[in-house]
Order: C-alpha cells, then sequence, then structure tokens
C-alpha cells in the first residue's frame, strides 16, 4: 500500500483552476519529486494534502484510508507533516519553543518530545548552540534547518517539503540536501517540491514534471533527468 | 503643592492606570490575534457591572461571589461574542469584522437599556472596599491600593499563562502565523476562543473595579473607558501586552496629574487622551513598545 495516494485531484483557486486532474503516488521510504515552474500547481497539492486547500474533486489516501475532508490538524495526526515554503519559522518564539511547537499534538509526552529534541539536535548541532535564540535571529539555512527540524518533532510517516532549497546561498543548498538525503537514509518518506530541478531529481526516487495544473510526466529520478524535454526545460541544458 | 498631596494623586493615577491597562490588554490581545479593534471589549465592563450588582441586589449573593459569577458569566459573553459575531468572517475583509464588532457593541448597549432602562443603578461597596486609610494625615480609600494589587496579580498570571503553557505558546505562534500553525496542529478557532476568554475576563475583573470606584451603573458606562483603553492599547503599541500595560498606567497617571496640577483644565480631561492618540499617532504610530509592523501574508 502507498504511503500517500492522490487520485484525479481538482482544486480552484478562486476562478482559477490549478490542479486539473493530478494523479501522484508517494510508496513507503521513498523520496518523490514533484517539479515544475511558478504557479504550476505544486505549492497548491500540499497545501490541498494538508487541507489549508480544499479540492472541488478528486481522493487523497493517506495508507489506504480516504483522507480527502479530513481537518488540517487530523492530518497532521495521523502523520502527515508540512514543511511550509519560505520556512515559517516562528520568529518571535525561541529554537527550542518551535520545535516544541512541532510536538504540540503530544504535549502530555514531555519524555518523548525530550527525545526527539535531542534527536533534531544531534541533526542540527547549530540548533542546540541557539536553543534560547528566537527564530528570527537565524540565519536562512538555520531557519530552514528549524523548520525541519519542527516538522520532525510531530514523528511523520511522511514528510513533504515546498522548495526547502528557496532562497538559499547554493552551499547552503547542498546542506540542506544532504539532510534530506539522511533523513530519507532512516527510512523517512518524502514528498519533495523544488523549482531547482536538477538537485530535486538527483535525490529522487522518483519524479513528477507538472505544469499548469497537470502531471505531464513522470518516471524514475533518474530517468527524468536524462530526459530530452525535462533537460530543456527545467535544467537549462 | 505638598509631596503628601502630590503621593495622594500618584496613587489615584496609579489605581485608574491600573483599570486602564486590565481592559487594554483585551484590545490588545484580540487584535494581535486577529488584527481586529474589538469595539465591544468596551461593553464587557458594563455586562460585568451589571451582573455583579444583580448578583447582590436581587440574588442576594455575596459580594465575592457574585463578583466571581461576574466574571465567569463575562468572560462566556466575550467568547460567544467572538463565535457568533467573527467567526463567520474570518475569510472576510477586515473591514467587515470591524463593522460586526460595532454592531455588536450597539447591540448590547441597546439590549441593556432594555433590560435594565437607562437609570443610572447605584453599584454596591462592600466595606473592605471603602474603608478610609491614613498614610502620613493623608486619606486614601483601601480601593486605591486594592485595584493595583488585584491588577499586578493578574498581570502576572497572564505573563505566566501566555509565556510558560502550551496554550500560551500556540497563542504566541497563533498570533503570527494562522497556516503555519495550523500545520502544527494547532486548533486556530480554540486558541482564538481562549485569547477572547482571557481578554474578557480581564475586562469584566477591570469592570466590577471600576464600578466600586465609579459607583453610578448605566447601559452606556463601558462606552468611555472603552475608547480611553484603546487609546492605551495604540499608545503602548497595539499587540504588545506589555505596550498596553504601560500605555494604561501612563494614560491614568497623565490624567490625573493633568487635573492635579492644572485644575482649569478639568473639563479637558476626556479630550487629553484623544490628543495623546493624535500626537502618537502622528510621531508614532506603532506606540512607544512599537512592534514593527508586517503585513500577515
Amino acid at each position: 500500500m502507498p504511503m500517500l495516494k492522490i487520485e484525479n485531484l481538482h482544486v480552484y483557486y478562486g476562478g482559477i483552476h490549478a490542479l486539473k486532474g493530478i494523479n501522484l503516488t508517494v510508496p513507503q521510504g521513498k523520496v518523490v519529486s514533484l517539479i515544475g515552474a511558478n504557479g504550476a500547481g505544486k505549492s497548491t497539492t500540499l497545501r490541498t494534502i494538508t487541507s489549508l486547500v480544499k479540492p472541488t474533486s478528486g481522493k487523497i489516501y493517506f495508507q489506504g484510508e480516504d483522507i480527502t475532508q479530513a481537518k488540517t490538524t487530523s492530518v497532521i495526526k495521523k502523520g502527515i507533516t508540512l514543511v511550509p515554503e519560505g520556512r515559517r519559522v516562528f520568529a518571535d518564539l525561541t529554537v527550542y519553543e518551535n520545535l516544541n511547537l512541532g510536538a504540540y499534538l503530544r504535549q502530555k509526552d514531555k519524555n518523548g518530545i525530550q527525545k526527539d529534541m535531542d534527536k533534531v539536535f544531534e541533526l542540527f548541532p547549530r540548533l542546540k548552540e541557539r536553543e534560547w535564540q528566537t527564530a528570527g535571529t537565524l540565519s536562512g539555512g538555520e531557519q530552514q534547518m528549524l523548520a525541519i527540524g519542527r516538522a520532525l518533532m510531530s514523528r511523520p510517516s511522511v514528510m513533504m517539503m515546498d522548495e526547502p532549497s528557496l532562497g538559499l546561498a547554493p552551499i547552503v543548498v547542498r546542506d540542506v540536501f544532504n539532510i534530506i538525503r539522511e533523513i530519507h537514509d532512516s527510512g523517512m518518506t518524502i514528498l519533495l517540491i523544488e523549482q531547482n530541478a536538477r538537485a530535486a531529481l538527483k535525490v529522487a526516487d522518483y519524479g513528477y514534471v507538472i505544469e499548469t495544473g497537470k502531471i505531464v510526466l513522470e518516471g524514475p529520478g533518474k530517468e527524468l533527468a536524462d530526459n530530452d524535454e525535462v533537460r530543456r526545460s527545467y535544467l537549462g541544458e | 503643592m505638598t509631596f503628601n498631596i502630590f503621593l495622594q494623586h500618584l496613587a489615584n493615577g496609579i489605581s485608574l492606570g491600573s483599570l486602564y491597562a486590565l481592559i487594554a490588554i483585551g484590545y490588545t490581545m484580540v487584535y494581535g490575534i486577529l488584527r481586529l479593534i474589538n469595539f465591544a471589549h468596551g461593553d464587557l465592563i458594563m455586562v460585568a457591572a451589571y451582573i455583579a450588582i444583580y448578583g447582590i441586589m436581587m440574588f442576594k449573593l455575596p459580594w465575592w461571589l457574585s463578583f466571581t459569577l461576574a466574571v465567569i458569566v463575562t468572560t462566556i459573553v466575550g467568547v460567544i461574542i467572538e463565535r457568533a459575531a467573527y467567526k463567520p468572517l474570518r475569510s472576510s475583509p477586515r473591514i467587515s469584522v470591524l463593522i460586526s464588532a460595532i454592531g455588536v457593541s450597539f447591540f448590547l448597549e441597546n439590549l441593556a437599556i432594555v433590560l435594565f432602562t437607562g437609570r443610572p443603578k447605584p453599584f454596591p461597596q462592600p466595606e473592605l472596599f471603602t474603608t478610609m486609610l491614613e498614610v502620613n494625615n493623608v486619606y486614601i480609600m483601601s480601593l486605591t491600593f486594592i485595584i493595583p494589587v488585584v491588577t499586578i496579580v493578574m498581570l502576572i498570571l497572564l505573563n505566566y499563562l501566555v509565556n510558560k503553557t502550551t496554550a500560551g505558546m500556540a497563542m504566541r505562534a497563533v498570533a503570527k502565523d494562522f497556516e503555519t500553525s495550523s500545520l502544527m496542529g494547532i486548533e486556530i478557532n480554540k486558541i482564538v476562543s481562549y485569547t477572547f476568554a482571557l481578554g474578557s475576563g480581564l475586562a469584566a475583573i477591570g469592570g466590577i473595579m471600576w464600578g466600586l470606584k465609579f459607583p453610578q451603573i448605566q447601559p452606556l458606562i463601558g462606552v468611555f473607558p472603552g475608547l480611553k483603553c484603546f487609546i492605551a492599547a495604540v499608545v503602548g503599541g497595539i499587540g504588545s501586552i506589555t505596550g498596553a500595560t504601560i500605555g494604561g498606567f501612563l494614560l491614568g497617571i497623565m490624567e490625573i496629574m493633568l487635573v492635579a496640577f492644572l485644575p482649569s483644565l478639568t473639563g479637558y480631561r476626556d479630550a487629553f487622551a484623544f490628543v495623546l492618540l493624535i500626537v502618537i499617532l502622528i510621531f508614532r504610530p506603532t506606540g512607544i513598545i512599537g512592534e514593527k509592523i508586517t503585513e500577515k501574508v
């Protein structure tokens, strides 16, 4: 059974038909990348899965269960998490508080939270040093690490990431993708959205190309990276 | 003016300022989370005062029980107002919610006129609050001391709730970013209700003390304190709890001192608050503790 499965998803944003029948499958333990230009519907896909946007028709399944109508809170509770575009850390809150909010749904489990936080600090030692600083004082790269760490705190089964490399220096982008690989190696299922197609396809087991609300191409990451059309349109070759 | 008299004025100013601060906090908390000036907030003062009066006069409850009930019921009224008048407009333009708030304010005022008539009712004066205390030949009513003490206790409690509890952390997160907060699993509506409950509870405590201080209650009693506390919140920096506290104390002390030092201007006492608002809006629109104006995306 796939971790996440989307069937014929249609979404309207105001009057705009943003998703025109998307089909997408994320198998357990794999990294799936969704690439495409600005406004193609990548973020809308993730926002619809987390129920921030309601679809007009179509189905979303999580481990076989229909979650199309579920509220955001219960989607998160089931084990889906989203690292939002632009990081969106809580700038006035401390690093500690940001991570704690990631585990908001199991506040009673103080020991578990502390353990998870230690794991996050192991993954991102820089965050440990800045535990009591407000998130707004962190650099862009550190904020991205915090956003990823915060998402991990919910003990997700599948982690969705919306443009984690956006606005970061190339060297930091490399760090971010190394982290994605590391998290993947620990067994996490990942759905990754990127404009940086080269890096996204390199890390991906499987990829989808989305154009104006439709999936136009799909295939194993490496195959897509070698595809002529993809190379011309997204890799600038 | 002797030093003793000055101290007396200062005590009065701090006492009035505490009241302003308590009520201003409700404005600032709601603004912080919904970016809404809750114009119905001032009328909660009136609601609390009437409940307290009826509890004592009609149901013959002991004053402390009546006051506690007034705070609880007003808190519930505050939450109901949000559910009924603001929540359905969550995704509407801000101006719609603002108009709804003004509507609720008129509704409460007129409902009170129908229920309690426009004739002023005396607020009960339990002995504890009216005892005269003599300090250095200056006579000050015990209420003047009780008000700041209650305010400080409330501020400490509020500070704990906002900064040290999970709900408070969620509240601060929601104030900054609705969408990301809901991605953490936070239920926005619960946190908004919680915020209204805290703000309304403080307004109710403020309302009861207002009644003790100015014991003539009529349906429009909340209008002026409401406006002044709104000014206090803006002067301090709306959205910031510390700002509202500072703004409240500042406004209260300045008002009393203005009357004390320039008795001929006594009639302009209320106008002074509005002049202060205009000056602040011109020279420091974000208030004393200016939160940088960042639009919510």
